[in-house]
């Protein structure tokens, strides 16, 4: 049974381009008197903004879907809509069953409220009765561990805690649709470890979940299904791994081969021209994305207008903020004249994920650079998790996963 | 639990809207407990903070227009039994007026983020106003036992126009309130209405003697002195008579801005996100 349906769904609003932000009563009604005479130069310029266009999916009851796209693709506003905060422009979504909506962790916390009083008010106007608030006090307040502190205004509360409780209200409110707007943003490590375990959980009960996110990691572990919104448009709904893909090749700028057919046009000098520079991953499984798993192979093939050469070439990797992950050379050799071939395997496990570029350098007699090029090939390494429920983001230039900590007892210490 | 199909569309849904509001009935409790609860939180007098505005605001009037204009030569009764049923419904009118016209603006963090009927509101934000009222109404039997006064039968409808009073603050507040979203200016505008309305309202003085002038009629467009006269009947007994030419006029007057301002603010209610 459909549990949402959505039916070309825009949302259209009107951006006033004038000097001043605010409209006041008195230029509203001078406003009005002017424009019956006003001339062409005051006029202020409207321009139409539609947040959404268009935009139909169906979801089934017990789907997770995960929405992606950059910032401004649509994705809060087609929340809101579905959450009725905000009204459609034209279109319908049809919705079966109870639906709460979490687009702020705390909505309506009163600072001044105790934490328990806190909990009576948020839970209500989530949608929850006094009733079933009661009965789910007890695991509310120890989901979000503030036992302590439920007699304490809410505006002692740590970031941490206030964020904990909201989550741990909204989580309990049991609604067959829950829609849930980054809330992963915010709160540290262990939170999201929780709030992710208890979606699991509320999913695998049979209940549809609707979840924004930026972290591609966690939708790939959560969802089903995802959507893919650009600019207001649905570029693609389907599988979860499908519509990732698509979303992460749109967001990544790589380049993954640069090719010369002739030494006439190819980058270069009177000594070496760079022929091909490609990076070639070996996809295991059927996947579509290089992430930290896949081995990578970089070929460069170069042209030697040197007699006889004593060359090696230079190979930095930096990642995106221009660090350099490491610099590895080939063994120098004497070359003649002719087409060179370089070949550099990256292992599997080896990266962490992100964004690197490549810079290549041509040096002769193994001190003496005589060609440099910089950011020959770029590509993106994406994130994959196994065996654990953790989705910040993993720390290190490097992930060498292979390299092993063992750890064993020691008997007899105290 | 229900299992209702809901449709969200552009344009109204009249039908149900209303059928959600007294779904949603508890929010208004707790939305009014919660304005009351946050006023007296951290405070160490309390709700007796709601005794001492009634009585300062009694006293300081009594002294003013009582001694200094000399009104308390005016009325047969002690002067203070007229000038405190003016006072109940005065601050009672006023603090409602005030706080249904800055309720959309204060609650914008629930407006933009959660989904309930929203003249939830503006409805509940009077319970903090009734509660003081109450208080006050109180004050007046203290009053009237120190004057050896016994106000009569009429006592009764004191309720009734305790909740004119709110209708009126509200058909008024209401629409302030829709207007408030958009044109920040209505927040400023109130507060400086309440403050001249204080004057030209009978709280302080009784306007009997003027009934013939012309413009006595214009006088009684006012919600407020409708209500005062109503309220002093009832406090009063024998001693103020039943106004009708005040009672008619406020009656029209709210009924016509409560259902007015209810269209107006159901019209703009989905737009409000937009400008908060």
């Amino acid at each position: 049974m459909k549990a949402i349906s959505i039916e070309n769904i825009s949302k259209k609003y009107i951006l006033s381009h004038k000097k001043k932000k605010y409209q006041n009563l008195k230029e509203s009604v001078s406003g009005f008197f002017g424009e019956l005479f006003t001339s062409k130069d005051e006029e202020e310029t409207k321009e139409v903004f539609w947040a959404l266009r268009n935009v139909s999916f169906d979801i089934e009851q017990g789907d997770r879907i995960g929405i992606v796209g950059s910032n401004g693709a649509g994705k809060s506003t087609l929340l809101k809509i579905l959450s009725r905060i905000t009204e459609p422009t034209s279109g319908q979504v049809k919705v079966n069953g109870r639906m709460a909506s979490l687009l702020e962790v705390g909505t309506g916390f009163h600072p001044e409220l105790t934490g328990r009083e806190n909990i009576f008010l948020n839970g209500s106007i989530l949608g929850m009765k006094q009733q079933e608030i009661k009965g789910q006090f007890d695991e509310i307040v120890s989901f979000a561990g503030i036992e302590k502190f439920l007699d304490t205004p809410v505006k002692r509360y740590s970031s941490g805690m206030y964020v904990r409780l909201g989550f741990a209200i909204a989580a309990h409110l049991e609604p067959e649709i829950l829609i849930v707007d980054e809330v992963l943003a915010v709160g540290d490590s262990e939170f999201q470890k929780k709030c992710l375990g208890k979606m699991k959980d509320v999913s695998s009960s049979g209940r549809t979940i609707l979840f924004v996110s930026h972290n591609s990691t966690a939708i790939q572990g959560l969802c089903n299904k995802a959507a893919f919104l650009q600019k207001g448009n649905l570029v693609k709904y389907g599988e979860v791994g499908e519509v990732l893909h698509d979303y992460m090749t749109s967001i990544s700028k790589f380049q993954l081969q640069q090719n010369w057919e002739t030494p006439e046009n190819a980058p270069g000098n009177d000594k070496v021209r760079i022929k091909n520079i490609e990076i070639v991953p070996e996809f295991i499984n059927a996947n579509k994305n290089i992430d930290v798993r896949t081995p990578l192979k970089i070929n460069i093939e170069f042209w030697n207008m040197l007699e006889s050469a004593h060359l090696n070439l230079s190979i930095f990797l930096y990642n995106m903020t221009g660090e350099c992950v490491f610099n590895v050379g080939s063994q120098a050799k004497t070359f003649s004249k002719g087409l060179i071939t370089a070949l550099l395997e990256i292992p599997a496990n080896f990266l962490n994920d992100g964004s690197y570029y490549i810079s290549v350098m041509i040096v002769k007699d193994t001190a003496d650079p005589i060609y440099f090029m910089e950011d020959a090939i770029s590509f993106d390494v994406a994130d994959w998790r196994e065996g654990t429920n953790w989705y910040g983001k993993w720390p290190g230039a490097v992930r060498p996963i292979n390299i092993s900590v063992k750890t064993w007892k020691v008997d007899g210490l105290i | 639990m229900e299992r209702n199909e809901v449709l969200i569309k552009a344009g109204k849904s009249a039908l149900n809207y209303w059928r959600e509001v007294w779904r949603q009935r508890e929010l208004f409790w707790i939305l009014g407990k919660r304005d009351v609860m946050v006023r007296y939180k951290q405070s160490v007098l309390g709700i007796a903070w709601a005794l001492i505005r009634t009585l300062l605001t009694t006293l300081v009037m009594a002294f003013a227009f009582g001694k200094i204009a000399k009104l308390d030569q005016t009325t047969s009764i002690p002067y203070i039994l007229v000038v405190i049923p003016g006072v109940i419904i005065w601050l009672f009118f006023s603090q409602c007026l005030l706080q249904i016209s800055y309720s959309i603006v204060g609650n914008g963090n629930l407006v933009s983020k959660v989904y309930f009927p929203r003249i939830i509101i503006p409805f509940s934000s009077f319970l903090v106003g009734l509660l003081d009222a109450i208080i006050a109404i109180i004050f007046f039997f203290v009053v009237c036992i120190y004057y050896q006064f016994s106000p009569n039968w009429h006592v009764i409808f004191a309720p009734v126009f305790l909740l004119l009073t709110y209708l009126g603050a509200f058909g008024a507040g209401l629409f302030a309130a829709t207007l408030n979203v958009k044109y920040r200016d209505i927040g400023q505008i109130i507060p400086f209405v309440v403050q001249f309305g204080y004057f030209i309202s009978p709280v302080a003085y009784s306007i009997e003697e003027y009934k013939t002038k012309w413009w006595y009629p214009i006088y009684n467009l006012n919600p407020v002195a409708g209500t005062v006269d109503g309220m002093r009947w009832c406090l009063l007994g024998d001693f103020a008579e039943f106004n009708w030419q005040s009672f008619i006029p406020m009656l029209i007057f709210v009924t016509i801005s409560v259902l007015f301002s209810i269209w107006f603010f159901r019209k703009n209610e989905n737009s409000f996100v937009d400008h908060l």
